[in-house]
């Protein structure tokens, strides 16, 4: 694995041998003394043209509890205000000395051209509505912790399915590893196409809440014209929203996620933000193991099997 | 390929190891045994159950010092392992055991991982077998065997828990 950008170049055994390695990390990270030196002299650049603060400090967690030291690049204070091209920033920030790249990009495939450009491994922190690869295994192994498995299991995604780049990465990351996924969605805000995704389509989650194990709930993105796709919130909250009604409509075993951050009152009700049932600070602490784990894999030499 | 220990060998040698533990430590009080991934943690389970039959009761744990290495670029990785110590080890007197000693660098980097993860009294080194050709200032307190080799030949334990059956040889290098 040279980069980790598309959660469609990997197969289910790199996922499951990614999530392993993310397993030893989170006894890592409850230590006494949560670092390790693996990669002691080497840079991860954090590169962000979209503005994000849990993925970066996250990132950033990842690299430093694995003992490399962090840059961290930020358009608004940059000469990219100045005109300079993604291209020469890349290479720029290569030149500079990172031995990785962490690229978030508004626009979609952003990472993999970042790739082409550099000879340093490059991780996709996000591309547009794309893929969000390190999210998707922090899901995964937030599931797996809780569940002992993914296989088998039902997840309903619900929400904005059409700009997620959450979604899609999720959707393919679930089913590689034997999970059963519905999207739960009003029509507009599904894909214009959605034929060959692995995925059933619901209209109504109230039909499905008896029978999912997971509830992965997706942010309604108020910053993306939110109140153009769906006529009003209150109506959303009616038909999508994870109230305290459905929340106990659920298998008793069911779990609610969320990728954060949460608009409370919009698409999960206060207390069931609150609920221990609702692992949103789990996947928190899962994604800092995840990242470790891919830059370790990115970084640390070739795996021999 | 040439034997160099065969499973009554291995048993005899740590029964004597368990013994010189005991006898060094005057007892079992404050001992831990971790034991080093990959066939250093059988070796330790062992060693602590032999203990066990004549004196009393250690706890053992196991160590994976795979992120503690000074050479991760310069070799192919494996799977990282379990690290898992079931006592604070503060204050304590642990017994690293590992199969094969060699150049030292493998100790190296587990004595890193403890001083992580505490401060331990005083930590000793058991190995089933010395090979020489040391590269740092590390010696080992308990040994099965002293064996003599070239650095360019390769010698391997084969442990019953994890490859079938006990035994110790030299492969020369292809």
């Amino acid at each position: 694995m040279r980069h980790f950008i598309d959660i469609a170049d990997l197969e289910r055994h790199d996922l499951e041998s990614l999530l392993d390695e993310a397993d030893g990390f989170v006894e890592i990270l409850e230590r006494p003394i949560p670092k390790v030196p693996a990669l002691r002299g080497k840079t991860v650049t954090t590169a962000f043209f979209e503005p994000s603060t849990r993925t970066r400090l996250s990132f950033e967690r990842a690299a430093k509890a694995l003992s490399a030291d962090t840059m961290s690049f930020a358009p608004g204070t940059s000469s990219l205000s100045k005109g300079e091209s993604l291209k020469d920033t890349v290479q720029t920030l290569e030149a500079m000395g990172s031995n990785l790249l962490v690229v978030r990009h508004r626009a979609v495939g952003a990472a993999r051209r970042v790739a082409d450009w550099t000879s340093i491994p490059v991780v996709n922190g996000g591309d547009g509505a794309h893929q969000h690869p390190t999210q998707a295994l922090l899901d995964a192994l937030t599931i797996r912790r809780h569940f002992g498995k993914v296989e088998g299991l039902h997840v309903a995604i619900v929400g904005d399915i059409r700009h997620s780049r959450v979604a899609r990465s999720n959707i393919l990351a679930f089913s590689a590893l034997g999970a059963r996924v519905t999207l739960v969605a009003p029509r507009t805000l599904l894909p214009v196409v959605t034929d060959g995704w692995p995925v059933a389509v619901s209209p109504s989650l109230d039909e499905v809440l008896g029978e999912v194990d997971v509830v992965y709930l997706l942010r309604v993105q108020m910053e993306r014209g939110g109140a153009t796709v769906f006529p009003s919130l209150p109506e959303y909250v009616g038909r999508f929203g994870m109230t305290r009604r459905r929340f106990a409509l659920l298998k008793p075993e069911a779990i609610v996620m969320h990728p954060g951050p949460m608009n409370r009152g919009v698409e999960i009700a206060d207390e069931v933000a609150d609920d221990p049932r609702t692992l949103v600070l789990e996947q928190v602490a899962m994604g800092v193991a995840v990242r470790m784990a891919v830059l370790f894999r990115l970084l640390g030499g070739e795996l021999d099997e | 390929m040439r034997a160099v220990m065969d499973a009554a060998d291995m048993a005899r040698a740590l029964r004597r190891i368990g013994h010189e533990i005991v006898e060094r430590n005057r007892g079992v009080d404050d001992l831990v045994l971790l034991g080093i991934h990959t066939r250093g943690v059988p070796l330790a389970q062992r060693l602590a159950r032999e203990i066990a039959d004549f004196e009393a009761a250690v706890p053992v744990g196991e160590l994976d010092v795979a992120l503690y290495r000074d050479d991760l670029d310069r070799r192919p990785k494996t799977r990282i392992g379990a690290t898992r110590v079931p006592v604070s080890i503060d204050d304590r007197v642990v017994v690293l055991v590992d199969d094969v000693l060699f150049t030292g660098r493998t100790v190296r980097a587990a004595l890193d991982s403890i001083a992580d993860l505490g401060r331990p009294r005083r930590v000793e080194l058991a190995a089933l077998i010395d090979r020489g050709h040391r590269e740092l200032p590390i010696r080992p307190d308990y040994v099965g065997k002293n064996l003599p080799t070239s650095r360019r030949q390769r010698v391997m334990v084969h442990v019953s828990e994890i490859d079938g059956n006990d035994r110790a040889f030299v492969e020369e290098a292809v």
